[in-house]
């Protein structure tokens, strides 16, 4: 792939290598580390070719212990490097969890900003690709729970490109929710510019009687329910999140304010959720806007079921129109 | 199972002639080196009684430092005191080990390896005092290369391995020059040997023959629980099934510490690979202040460590070297300066700024902490008691 081309039609799993192989050819301090990651090129081949490019000292296949990986990133970066680790699926990052959330997440404020802890934690996640347990969860909220981490989560192939670099050059750890039912399909890619700031949420599509807000895999999904709604004469706006940690109210807010009905949706159990702490706050700074309840669609409150189930724990389009139709029949 | 008092750690209450555990020095300081010691020998060459002299003075100045840490705590001056009292051996002589490049990750009790790398130690006492997290930044080479303290036990093995690898990276490991050659020196004790990030540590350090030591203080107790609970083998035999090479030393002579560290540090940088050091200690006062070791410890075992003081065994050696009362009470005086500046700069101490709260949470600007940060001075202010606040009240009536 040549970065000469302005436009191209990419998926997001080759929008990311694209983006990783920038980030490496960049700065001689980024290295990736994880599971599989070298001449396999991780499970979903995201890191396809790369060791073969910048060298195993540069793409680390690491043994295989999550703890051990970002433990170890933490000292690489305490000596100045830029680690982007791997984690092969969502529910396998638990036993990283310690070294995340007591260890990265914090060093830099019992440091007294001493030293900055520019680790990237790319974790593919979420459903929708028929796997076995451990392999479908979304533990964003989690991470969100944790102050000292940033958390963001593109949903098309160009968001991929840079988020995935704005997110290695962040001085602060970003853990990075790759939707990986989205690493397929391809959408176009403009090397060009970035859309947005890493940070920023965005109105992917203008409508005037309901928001829909979500990340990541769930935002095509809000987009086909969106498609329905006008056929149903429901104008639907949707944003996209983008970041889950910090949110950019500012965009949601504005739509809100125009709409009065908010939807946020997810693939997480609802339960303390990222769309909870959405609902919330939107509840507070949007009151005298909103026309109804802020609604949440989510994954049910159970473990992710076999996989044969999933479709029916996982909100579709069909759940998220009927909160559309709740929030419009108030 | 055996009660006893190095169970777990055999080799250091009978040391036999097949005994692998280094010492120099016997309790009674004599200068009676194992066989195990032998191929340490040639370190303590490189070592004079200057040296030995600094190894003693710095030994009972930190010993007189942890007991005015106690003594504070007592006062109220803190919540929480962590004794480093016996492990002044283990602690010194490693520490002299090292060289000024090499990189320290301590645990949380090494207080003599932090006075040796230059440190203000009265940073420890704002750590326990609730003043901070961190206490010195161990980027500014006046620290010696000490970095942060880590409370979750074995966490900070895994950080030290991390380091070594962009040792690698940076080309500092195996040249052969000895003022560029670089190692990482890290600290944990008995009971983070059941961590699994300890574990994690020799695997990934042994993949990427990093450059690295491990120096266990086997202090013989995990607050109340026996080392005999954490391992049914002796504990320096746990690296090699990871492929780390290791030794066991008698950690209460300070002679023993330092060479076998010295050793192993070369190795590492020499880009030998990892290295394990278990160094048999004892904890002689309880593992915190919060803690009473008359509920679980055996009088006679503690006897028995006492009576193996790694202070007075320095002494011994020192005054069969020819050392007089003068040097010992000069030392003495010192510590007691010490102490006394400590307890000084201790009640001056003030309580940290709020802006402590929010700042450094990130590296970059983040809105929810400075809405928060601009939140809380609003709250503040809404009460109005300042003194500026109140004379303009005083005033107004």
């Amino acid at each position: 792939m040549s970065t000469e081309t302005t436009l191209d039609e990419l998926p997001m799993a080759k929008a990311l290598n694209a983006g990783l192989r920038q980030a490496l050819a960049d700065d001689p301090k980024v290295l990736l580390m994880g599971e599989d990651i070298g001449p396999l090129g991780g499970v979903f081949r995201v890191t396809e070719g790369l060791q073969a490019e910048f060298g195993k000292e540069r793409v680390v296949d690491t043994p295989l212990a999550e703890s051990g990986i970002i433990g170890t990133a933490i000292g690489l970066a305490l000596r100045g490097y830029r680690p982007v680790c791997e984690i092969q699926f969502d529910g396998f990052i638990y036993p990283g969890f310690d070294q995340i959330t007591s260890q990265l997440a914090k060093l830099t404020n019992r440091g007294g900003g001493a030293f900055s802890m520019p680790v990237v934690i790319r974790v593919p996640y979420g459903g929708h690709i028929g796997a076995v347990e451990h392999h479908q969860e979304s533990p964003e909220a989690y991470f969100a729970h944790t102050p000292g981490l940033r958390l963001v989560s593109p949903s098309t192939p160009n968001d991929a490109y840079w988020m995935i670099q704005e997110a290695i050059a962040s001085n602060d750890p970003v853990m990075f929710f790759e939707p990986k039912s989205r690493y397929w399909p391809k959408g176009p890619v403009d090397f060009t510019a970035s859309a947005a700031p890493l940070h920023a949420s965005r109105i992917v599509r203008t409508g005037t009687d309901v928001t829909l807000v979500g990340h990541g895999a769930m935002v095509s999904v809000l987009l086909q329910a969106a498609e329905v709604a006008q056929g149903e004469g429901v104008s639907v706006e949707v944003v996209d999140l983008r970041s889950l940690s910090p949110v950019d109210y500012g965009p949601i807010l504005e739509s809100v304010t125009r709409t009065g009905r908010l939807v946020v949706a997810q693939e997480a159990s609802g339960f303390v959720s990222v769309g909870s702490e959405i609902a919330a706050t939107v509840a507070e700074r949007a009151f005298y806007s909103l026309q109804a309840p802020v609604l949440r669609v989510s994954g049910f409150d159970t473990p992710f079921p076999p996989a044969k189930l999933e479709t029916l724990f996982l909100p579709d389009a069909d759940r998220v129109l009927e909160a559309v139709d709740r929030a419009m029949a108030y | 199972m055996t009660d006893s008092p190095s169970a777990g750690s055999p080799g250091i209450d009978s040391p036999g002639a097949d005994s692998p555990t280094v010492r120099f020095l016997t309790a009674d300081g004599a200068f009676e080196p194992t066989p195990g010691a032998e191929e340490y020998a040639s370190y303590l060459e490189r070592i004079g009684e200057t040296e030995l002299r600094r190894f003693y003075r710095d030994m009972a100045v930190v010993r007189r430092f942890d007991q005015e840490g106690t003594n504070l705590q007592r006062q109220g001056q803190m919540a929480l005191w962590v004794p480093s009292h016996g492990q002044e051996g283990a602690q010194v002589g490693s520490a002299y080990a090292a060289r000024p490049q090499d990189h320290i990750f301590p645990s949380y009790r090494e207080h003599a390896v932090g006075l040796v790398r230059g440190i203000d130690v009265l940073a420890i006492v704002e750590l326990l005092r609730g003043n901070t997290h961190g206490g010195w930044d161990p980027t500014d080479p006046s620290n010696g290369n000490f970095h942060g303290y880590c409370l979750v036990i074995g966490s900070h093995s895994l950080h030290a391995t991390g380091y070594a690898m962009g040792l690698q990276r940076d080309g500092l490991v195996g040249t052969g020059d000895p003022e560029v050659d670089t190692a990482v020196l890290a600290y944990f004790g008995d009971g983070a040997t059941s961590q699994g990030d300890v574990s994690e540590a020799f695997v990934f350090s042994a993949s990427s023959q990093t450059p690295n030591v491990f120096f266990l203080q086997n202090n013989h107790w995990a607050i109340s629980v026996p080392v005999t609970v954490q391992s049914r083998t002796p504990l320096y035999l746990r690296s090699r099934g990871f492929g780390v090479p290791s030794v066991q030393i008698d950690g209460n002579d300070v002679l023993a510490s330092y060479a076998v560290t010295a050793k192993h540090l070369d190795e590492a940088r020499a880009g030998n690979g990892p290295q394990f050091i278990e160094a048999l200690t004892y904890r002689i006062g309880a593992h915190t202040s919060s803690d009473d070791p008359t509920k679980y410890a055996d009088q006679a075992q503690h006897d028995l460590w006492v009576s193996r003081d790694p202070i007075i065994r320095l002494e011994k050696y020192l005054r069969s070297l020819g050392e007089g009362d003068a040097f010992f009470a000069e030392v003495a005086t010192e510590a007691e300066d010490f102490a006394a500046d400590i307890r000084h700069r201790t009640l001056a101490l003030t309580a940290p700024d709020k802006s402590l709260i929010f700042d450094n949470v990130y590296s970059e600007p983040h809105p929810v902490v400075t809405e928060q940060k601009q939140w809380l001075e609003r709250y503040e202010a809404s009460f109005d008691t300042s003194p500026e606040a109140s004379a303009v009240t005083k005033e107004q009536a």
